[in-house]
């Protein structure tokens, strides 16, 4: 009995006197199929991993690199200029193929017969969204009179209406002439100011290749016609042709957005801090009105008790007051601080022609990127495709997500986690601890485990269903009303935020904690806990010096799980905190630091908001891998952190040989 | 030791039918009485056990065990597998409290207290006893850290005292000179024989009076097993120990007094050297020179 069974299961029993059949008409007689079965399961489960993994790789690192802009002319005149986002085949109509010219119709035959009707096109991503309406073309091969890569098409990545193509027809500088003008006569302004724009232009004197141009009202006109009635507001410098404006370009761009930052600083943090400052004396107020109230309820409006507490309101309202002045000067000051900088930047532009011939002319502190996508080096590509990436995680996106970082959305997701590993894991280990150790074993702990482990198969939108109910309206409205009371009707814990998107997904991956940690626990061996007992020491002592620090790799196990379940998951978030975008990251410099009440961006929502949400999903689609590329680096991060940490602790435990 | 047996012992078949009856008679359940020595009556106890019953649910595992451990003297416990000398050692520190569904009914003492007292706090007596397991069971720590666990669960946190109780207790062991470089390494790392003499030496570590050892070479090899006969030689005097064995050369080189248990019943118990030259039943002798068991 013990022969055949040492064979191998699944393997044929051996005949009795007689040799292994090696018979190669029964598969089953000589081979061991379980083990084939078993290795096809691997290959195909690994193929699924691989294959998904490689998809998001391959679509998503391919996103951000900048590829060449091509101009097409059509048969029915149409032009278009951009890059090509991608291409595929189809089945032209008929009528399609007969509005052509008749040469092209011939062509078009050709191309239809040859590949048994089917016709190749490209979705060509014109951009100049302002101008045309639309953000994508398609172009049929067949359609196409004309196809070439001009060397001057510029890729401009803007502020607002998203990529621009075009070629540039020329840079102006201004230099205004209005700050010496302190007159209240109008004749006299005017005069003054064609004076001081006669000084600029002789100032400026001549350069070959470039024109100076007096700005009076929207026209334009050479120094020397300029009427004496005009207002010249300014003094143009012109560098006409591609290359002279895209080399001034260069040169002044960095400045340009350089000024565009430091006015980004001062909105965001600066106006953020008086707005702070603010909204906590008007809250200190609101507070104490809150206490007179309640003190006139209680005690009667004529009581002592009351009169103080209308003493220490008038206090502070006459405090609030200085607070209002003194933070109205700041804004002020600010404000004007950003207008200057504003003013300055309006000074610089780029003037641009479409493909169909649009002029237009774009301020540099609107333009993020510009390159010449037809003349780049691959350096230069690559320093392109670094400097993407680079603002692709550090930065806050704009454009309705669409462009711009995910940045506070990284962050989000990572301190969500975070939050979520250290609330999941005491208590996971508390409840395994009380279930493996502490609990007597019978019905009652046996339907318990059972429980816990349902709660793993239940829908995790359930768990954010029951995170808004219970955190958000039962426990946050709870706070708020204890606690901050003044800022009623707006709640702070009462609605979404990343403390309860974390506690909400700590419940939904406790049952993972729980079992890992009660494997881990009935693992350690009895024989280390006889050991404790037998040195005297106590349940406790024992268990939290043997018993934990010997489980700990398994306990890290089913937090690695958590971590991976918890981070990829997007449904309960929308309920309870993640939002599309959130003005003000979880964790910043303004006292208390960590704010937990606060909504946050989070990449899975993210990337259900760019590719699902937007109204330009063509553009965001390229995105949406990305990001998914980006959030599954993450929690790979996240994952190998927690395995190096474990496996430094394996280390300390394994056994020696003898 | 030359093992020499004595011709007055009964060897001829009368003495085998009438001795021969009495294992018979245990196997029946019927109660024997033991035979103990005189030697012992000179002692000083350490210990004293009287008519202790021992019950695994409504198993019996030890069965009237009356007997005492003399103060300062190596006593070893022989039986075939399954005899109970585990459980006896066991229940001297209690640790058997810690198994669902045990039973006791007699006393043990040491000196004029009752281990089974309700007032005794098993924790308490377990700091004045050390144990050796069979299987050496170091804890998942360093080297330094599994020798003063005894003292750190009572807190003691003075960096000298631990300092110089782990060196105490690793050079009683015979363990320092290997280990002296890398206190800070982590226990699992030792060999077998090495981590069984650093259960030793946590066993010293909080100076009890009393060392139990159950088997604890069964699972080494003869150097290792040396080694440690040696470090119980040394321990004599110092230490009351009761030494769990199924190796008889072992029991004759290391123990003063030998004790022959039998189906959870104490058969006869003695010096080690009547034991084993002069045992007064026919089972002892069948038993010391392995011809049974
Ligand atoms: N934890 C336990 N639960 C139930 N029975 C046990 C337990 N430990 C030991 N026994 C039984 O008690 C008897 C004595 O065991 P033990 O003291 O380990 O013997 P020995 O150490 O002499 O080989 C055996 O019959 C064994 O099956
Ligand atoms: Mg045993």
């Amino acid at each position: 009995m013990s022969e055949s069974s040492t064979n191998s299961g699944g393997g044929a029993p051996r005949r009795p006197g007689g040799r292994l059949g090696r018979d190669s008409a029964a598969l089953l007689a000589h081979g061991e199929p379980a083990v084939w079965l078993m290795g096809v399961g691997l290959v195909l489960a690994l193929a699924m991993v691989l294959g998904l993994l490689g998809f998001v790789f391959w679509q998503g690192i391919g996103t951000l690199w900048p590829t060449p802009a091509t101009r097409v002319t059509l048969h029915r005149g149409a032009v278009y200029l951009g890059e090509v986002a991608r291409d595929d085949r189809f089945q032209p109509a008929e009528a399609v193929i007969e509005a052509l010219p008749p040469s092209a119709i011939e062509r078009a035959r050709a191309e239809l017969d040859a590949n048994e009707g089917w016709a190749h096109r490209r979705l060509i991503r014109t951009g100049n969204y302002e101008l045309t309406g639309e953000h994508f073309q398609w172009v049929s091969d067949f359609e196409i009179a004309q196809e070439e890569r001009p060397p001057w098409a510029l890729v401009i990545e803007r502020l607002t209406w998203g990529r621009f193509y075009g070629e540039p027809t020329a840079f102006q500088l201004l230099h205004y002439t209005d700050e010496f003008a302190e007159t209240s006569d109008p004749a006299e302004r005017r005069r003054l100011r064609l004076e001081h724009a006669r000084r600029i232009a002789a100032e400026l004197g001549e350069a070959p290749g470039r024109t100076i141009r007096f700005v009076a009202g929207p026209r334009w006109v050479a120094p020397e016609e300029v009427s004496p009635n005009a207002t010249v507001a300014a003094v143009a410098e012109i560098w006409e042709g591609p290359a002279a404006a895209w080399a001034q370009f260069l040169r002044h761009h960095g400045a340009v957005r350089g000024r565009w930052e430091e006015r980004r600083r001062l909105e965001k943090y600066d106006t953020g801090r008086i707005n702070h400052r603010k909204e906590k004396a008007r809250l200190a107020l609101r507070r104490r009105e809150i206490a007179l109230e309640r003190i006139e309820m209680k005690s009667g409006a004529e009581s002592p008790a009351a009169a103080r507490a209308r003493a220490a309101l008038e206090l502070a309202r006459a405090e609030y007051g200085k607070t209002d002045r003194e933070t109205e000067a700041e804004f002020l000051a600010v404000r004007s601080k950003i207008a200057d900088l504003n003013r300055e930047n309006a000074r610089f532009r780029l003037a641009l022609v479409t493909a169909d011939g649009r002029n237009k002319v774009i301020e540099l502190a609107d333009i993020v990127r510009a390159y010449p996508a037809n003349q780049l080096t691959w350096r230069q590509r690559l320093a392109i495709y670094g400097s993407r990436w680079r603002e692709f995680l550090l930065d806050d996106p704009r454009e309705a997500n669409m462009e711009g970082g995910v940045f506070p959305a990284i962050f989000g997701t990572v301190v969500m986690t975070l939050i979520m590993s250290l609330m999941v894991v005491p208590f996971g280990v508390l409840a395994a601890l009380y279930l493996r150790e502490y609990a007597k074993a019978g019905p009652l702990i046996s339907s318990v485990r059972i429980a816990v482990n349902n709660l793993a198969g239940v829908p995790s939108i359930v768990f954010g269903v029951f995170g808004l109910g219970f955190f958000s309206y039962f426990v946050g409205r709870g706070i708020d009303e204890l606690f901050f009371a003044e800022k009623l009707p707006s709640p702070t814990y009462g609605t979404g935020g990343i403390l309860w998107a974390s506690l909400t997904l700590a419940l939904l991956t406790l049952p993972v904690v729980i079992v890992a940690t009660e494997e881990a626990l009935a693992a350690v061996p009895g024989s280390m806990r006889e050991g404790s007992y037998a040195c005297g020491a106590s349940k406790w002592q024992t268990i939290r010096r043997i018993v934990l620090p010997r489980a700990m790799p398994g306990i890290m196990t089913g937090m690695i799980l958590a971590m991976a379940r918890g981070a990829g998951e997007v449904a309960p978030l929308m309920l309870v905190g993640a939002v599309k975008l959130a003005p003000e990251l979880p964790v910043d410099g303004i006292f208390p630091y960590l704010h937990p009440e606060r909504s946050f961006m989070h990449l899975g929502f993210h990337i259900y908001d760019l590719g699902f949400q937007s109204q330009n999903s063509e553009a965001a689609k390229p995105m949406v891998f990305t990001t998914t590329l980006l959030l599954i680096a993450i929690i790979a991060a996240l994952n190998i952190t927690a395995i190096v940490v474990r496996s430094r602790l394996r280390r300390r435990f394994q056994t020696g040989v003898f | 030791m030359n093992l020499t047996i004595a011709e007055d012992v009964g060897t001829g078949p009368a003495a085998r039918r009438e001795n021969g009856g009495r294992l018979a008679a245990v196997a029946r359940g019927e109660t024997v009485p033991a035979e103990v020595h005189d030697a012992l009556a000179r002692e000083t106890p350490a210990l004293t056990i009287q008519r202790f019953n021992l019950w695994y649910g409504d198993a019996q595992a030890l069965h009237d065990i009356s007997m005492i451990v003399p103060r300062g003297k190596v006593t070893a416990l022989v039986g075939p597998s399954g005899c109970g000398k585990s459980t006896l050692l066991r229940s001297v520190n209690r640790l058997n409290d810690l198994v669902d569904g045990v039973r006791i009914e007699g006393s043990m003492r040491i000196g004029d207290r009752e281990i089974y007292d309700r007032a005794v706090d098993a924790i308490e007596l377990r700091k004045r006893m050390g144990m050796v397991f069979q299987k050496s069971n170091p804890f998942p720590m360093s080297i330094y850290e599994n020798v003063v666990y005894p003292l750190r669960i009572d807190g003691e946190r003075n960096r000298r005292v631990l300092d110089e109780v782990c060196e105490r207790s690793l050079r009683g062991a015979a363990l320092w000179d290997e280990v002296k470089d890398r206190l800070q390494d982590s226990a699992l790392g030792l060999s077998g024989g090495q981590q069984q003499r650093l259960c030793i030496a946590r066993a010293i570590a909080a100076e009890p009076e009393m060392l139990l050892m159950d088997e604890p070479c069964s699972a080494l090899d003869p150097i290792a097993t040396n080694k440690i006969e040696d470090l119980i030689d040394q321990l004599r005097g110092a230490y009351t120990i009761l030494i769990v064995t199924h190796n008889m050369q072992q029991a004759a080189r290391t123990s003063d007094f030998t004790a022959f248990m039998y189906l959870g019943r104490l058969i006869e118990y003695g010096p080690t050297e009547a034991i084993f030259q002069k045992p007064r039943l026919i089972e002892t002798y069948d038993y010391v020179t392995g011809r049974f068991g």
